[in-house]
């Protein structure tokens, strides 16, 4: 196998398996250990090309192009960036753990669930590795389809409500993205991503950005948010929220600011204020939310914001803090929906009102979500206050007043994420709280504790990845000159 | 004595399998006992249908040249080649969806099916108004009787009445507006049509743009676009469903297929007129058939408007009036076609187990009863939809990008809004057969028939619109060799 083929490799092999799990008649045990083992080896192929990856080297690596519609000049072309190969590694990780737990909790037809959840996985690495507008626009529909399907059969009770409303809203932006693709891709006489020239166009950034915010969300777009973080099954809710929230940011990266350089600097404090909007609005209804999985959902929204202050501020600092700021918050999003999930199969509720007093008996639990949680309200040292640190700094040399709001939802994350910890692990013991409740099984830890680890690992050196994203640590060239 | 032209038989092989195959297959009525009807009916039509699918392949590969044969009344060339391998191909889908169905009057339905297969390959190779019409009427009439054909069914008798009168009506209005044209230019040939134009100057001619508009109109009711369209529902709903799935994908395969080329070969010089006519019909269809759709809770139903929508994104590709489009077009028509014919193949499976009207509630649990069923069935709807789980992806892309380059980035934004809404009632189906237990006053008991038949037919219709996602470029390229052959 050359190198880059690995790259399609990350795409089609969990989706060729998720066609033999259809396919062959396995038991639910082989059925979950398949799933699992093909998870796994994403992992070890993404191992592989990371260790290959030359990060000093501009321009696209691991790339392959076979033309797929010639007339249109579409093609299937395929490479990853550094920071393209920091998100794959994201989703493989990310996914394997959810696969992971899947298996562990034993969720009802098996066979449908470990293939959607495969395919997914497919449908995701697509989105980060496509460099065709119309494979990654393939892409980012396909990540719907398991996604519908996942929380409508095995979600809450309003999960039909809760799949409608994100299948309507996120299509409402990406068929607003296709239209704007036909005319960009027509116009410029190429889809693909790395040859096509910049636009002026504001328009066509319009179209773009809408698609981007509503997965995102940035502030008003995330009315599909709240139903579907709290509907679907925990594990999902981590992807949603870790994984494929990210495809939103990436796609601001990739495609907006790259593509688009002059209307983003002219609508630069709009999209500024959207994402100060996310931030603390999105803080503060986390602060208020009544539930575990309500908190970490509003601050997802609020991170996102964060995340595009970083990239719109138009820095080298806001850059590469944008970057590290969605790997780790994948990472503690991901872990704390998990958390979340393990909580909820102990005392049926995710309430603050009807929880309490966790940590008494259960301390690998406490450990665990003490350790996530101080790591997402960003003290000093955290993977997750370099990221803020660089995104605040970036932000500051375009306008003071970014900073201080940006800030401003820093400190809000401290005080929601101590009012989950307290809700969750101290205060009195909730009604729903049974002493026969277990702290995390080997099973859990396992699937929990390597994500911490990445977590931890990444708090040490968060350099890591804030000086290996963008090839000779100046994004900024790397944005607009070399890959344009 | 009577001159008689030179026939080129080649040229009409694949009609004239097609047509053979009925004839053995009536005369299977009268010289085969009761008993093993069934099974030679079916494997006549079968075999018919593949002679004609190698026949129109041959013809494909031997037509490079595309030219008139037969008097001028015929075109050999690869535009009709690909059609007529499109519509053999739903023909076969459609025998063995009905070898287990058809319960009475086998030989009946299969000689019919055959005849009405074989006037619309005929159809689309016509190369003058004469043959256009006759052929119309030819497959027409068949289908009128194979509405009607089990007059036990509540609505199938009513269905064939409404569909031969609303079809008579159109039929009247092509013939109507053939004479027009005739009158204003004096020839019947397509070609000769657009020279006499050239040559006298008679674009703009009320008479030839009266004509014109009620030709459209006549094609317009066989493809069932808004506002011809009123006639669809009801008849879809109420003719046996294997004769629905025959319909929705093989009639309105070889009706697009005309229209383009006598539009482009026959009116050129009236492409500013009838570009508009058929955006304005396309925009009608997707408005009438999102809006329409969204209310039904009969899955025909919601199927008979969802292909009325669906013929709106067609003529989306069909009004650009350009090769592009004309690729489009006939790209568009694989995917559409194994979709619609799959869609309502797994409708009369579940029609069966039930034996009564499909609607939204009663699939419930389908697709975990039927896993295979209910998986092809989550293929289609969300290819209908235009998400990436099938050909329809890159046909909507497709037309949409024809549409912008001419110029139409209005149309841009209808066909994507349309995309918009329709995703509801796509994704209703797919949560009537996933996220709703099973009902249990309808469970029947016993495990549902086999039909393996169904199966096979169900499943080469979800590798045909699976594979034109995968397949895209080679598709293209015998869309561009057909497109190739009318005149731009």
């Amino acid at each position: 196998m050359t190198t880059s083929t690995i790259t399609s490799v990350l795409i089609w092999l969990p989706i060729a398996g998720a066609l033999a799990i259809w396919i062959l008649p396995l038991s639910r045990y082989a059925t979950g250990s398949l799933a699992v083992l093909i998870s796994l080896v994403e992992v070890g192929f993404w191992i592989e090309q990371a260790a290959r990856f030359n990060f000093t080297r501009t321009g696209l690596q691991f790339s392959q192009r076979t033309p797929w519609i010639k007339d249109l000049h579409v093609s299937y072309h395929v490479g990853e960036y550094a920071f393209s190969l920091w998100l794959v590694g994201l989703t493989v990780v990310v996914m394997a753990a959810c696969i992971g737990y899947g298996f562990w909790v034993g969720r009802d037809h098996p066979r449908a669930y470990f293939g959607l959840m495969l395919m997914l996985t497919g449908a995701t690495v697509g989105v980060f590795v496509a460099q065709d507008l119309l494979l990654f626009y393939a892409f980012f529909e396909a990540m719907l389809i398991p996604l519908y399907v996942l929380i409508g059969v095995w979600g809450g009770a309003n999960r039909i409500g809760a799949t409608l409303k994100l299948l309507i809203y996120t299509m409402a932006g990406s068929l607003v993205m296709l239209a704007a693709i036909i005319v960009y891709g027509l116009k410029v006489g190429t889809f693909d991503l790395v040859d096509s020239p910049p636009s002026t166009s504001r328009w066509l950034f319009l179209g773009f950005m809408l698609a981007f915010a509503i997965k995102a969300p940035l502030f008003p777009f995330h009315g599909w948010l709240p139903d579907s973080y709290r509907e679907a099954p925990p594990e999902v809710t981590a992807i949603l929220s870790g994984v494929v929230a990210k495809a939103g940011t990436y796609g601001m990266l990739r495609i907006v600011l790259t593509k688009f350089p002059e209307p983003s600097s002219y609508y630069r404090t709009v999209i500024l204020a959207l994402g100060a909007a996310a931030l603390v609005y999105g803080s503060v209804l986390a602060f208020r939310a009544a539930d575990f999985r309500g908190v970490v959902a509003y601050s997802s929204m609020a991170q996102s914001g964060l995340i595009t202050i970083g990239l719109f501020s138009g820095t080298n600092l806001g850059y590469n803090g944008a970057v590290l700021q969605m790997i780790a918050h994948g990472l503690i999003s991901a872990s704390l929906f998990l958390i979340a999930g393990a909580v909820e199969r102990r005392t049926t509720t995710g309430e603050f009102s009807r929880l309490g007093g966790m940590a008494k008996g259960r301390p690998a639990l406490a450990t665990l979500l003490m350790t996530v949680g101080v790591i997402s309200l960003a003290v000093p040292g955290s993977a997750a206050f370099a990221g803020e640190f660089l995104i605040l700094a970036g932000a500051y040399t375009r306008a003071w007043w970014w900073a201080a709001i940006g800030a401003t939802g820093i400190v809000l994350a401290a005080m929601y994420v101590l009012r989950l910890i307290s809700g969750v692990l101290h205060d009195a013991r909730g009604p729903m709280v049974q002493d026969q409740a277990l702290d995390l099984r080997a099973g859990e830890l396992a699937l929990i504790v390597p994500l911490v680890a990445a977590l931890l690992v990444l708090s040490a050196w968060p350099a890591g990845i804030s000086h290996h994203s963008f090839a000779g640590d100046r994004p900024l060239n790397a944005v607009y000159e070399q890959f344009r | 004595m009577i001159h008689t032209p030179h026939v080129d038989w080649f040229a009409i092989s694949t009609v004239l399998v097609l047509l053979g195959a009925s004839f053995i297959a009536l005369l299977g009525a009268v010289l085969v006992p009761a008993a093993l009807r069934r099974t030679f009916a079916v494997t006549v039509a079968a075999l018919g249908s593949l002679g004609g699918i190698v026949t129109s392949v041959w013809l494909y590969v031997d037509s490079a040249n595309g030219h008139r044969v037969i008097a001028d009344s015929f075109y050999r060339d690869r535009w009709t080649a690909l059609t007529q391998v499109i519509l053999c191909a739903t023909t076969l889908a459609t025998v063995l969806v009905g070898a287990d169905r058809v319960r009475e009057h086998e030989s009946e339905f299969f000689a019919l099916l055959l005849a009405s297969a074989a006037g619309m390959t005929f159809f689309v190779g016509s190369a003058n108004l004469m043959v256009m019409f006759l052929s119309l009427e030819w497959f027409s009439i068949a289908l009128y009787v194979l509405c009607a054909i089990d007059y036990d069914l509540e609505g199938s008798l009513e269905a064939g009445l409404k569909y031969l009168v609303v079809g008579s009506f159109g039929s009247a209005a092509l013939l109507f507006g053939s004479a027009l044209v005739y009158g204003a230019t004096n020839r019947i040939g397509f070609a000769e049509i657009a020279q006499q134009v050239g040559v006298h100057g008679l674009s703009g001619d009320l008479l030839l743009v009266l004509g014109l508009a009620m030709i459209l109109a006549g094609l317009a009711f066989k493809s069932s676009a808004a506002p011809f369209h009123m006639w669809t529902p009801d008849v879809y709903q109420g003719a046996p469903t294997t004769v629905t799935a025959f319909m929705s994908s093989a009639t309105k395969v070889a009706a697009f297929a005309l229209t383009f080329r006598i539009l482009r070969t026959a009116f050129p010089q009236e492409a500013h007129l009838w570009t508009w006519a058929l955006a304005g019909i396309a925009v009608a269809s997707l408005v009438i058939g999102n809006l329409a759709a969204l209310v039904q809770t009969d899955v025909k139903r919601l199927l008979a408007y969802s292909s009325i929508s669906h013929a709106g994104f067609i003529l989306i590709g069909l009004s650009t009036g350009t090769a592009l489009g004309g690729r489009a077009l006939m790209y568009y028509l694989v995917p559409y076609s194994a979709m619609a014919f799959g869609s309502f193949a797994i409708v009369a499976a579940r029609e069966r187990e039930l034996g009564k009207p499909v609607t939204l509630e009663n699939l419930a649990g389908f697709g975990w009863e039927r896993p295979f069923l209910g998986v092809a069935m989550w293929f289609f709807m969300f290819g209908f939809a235009g998400l990436p789980l099938g050909g329809g992806f890159i046909g909507k892309f497709y037309v949409l990008s024809a549409a912008y380059d001419h110029g139409w980035t209005w149309l841009v934004i209808v066909g994507v809004l349309a995309t918009l809404v329709s995703l509801y009632y796509y994704l209703g189906v797919v949560r009537a057969i996933y996220m709703r237990g099973p009902q249990l006053a309808v469970a029947t008991g016993g495990s549902p028939p086999r039909e393996t038949l169904l199966h096979i037919a169900v499943g080469a219709a979800l590798v045909v619109s699976v594979g034109s996602l995968v397949a895209v470029g080679p598709l293209i390229t015998l869309a561009r060799h057909a497109a190739s052959a009318l005149p731009f």
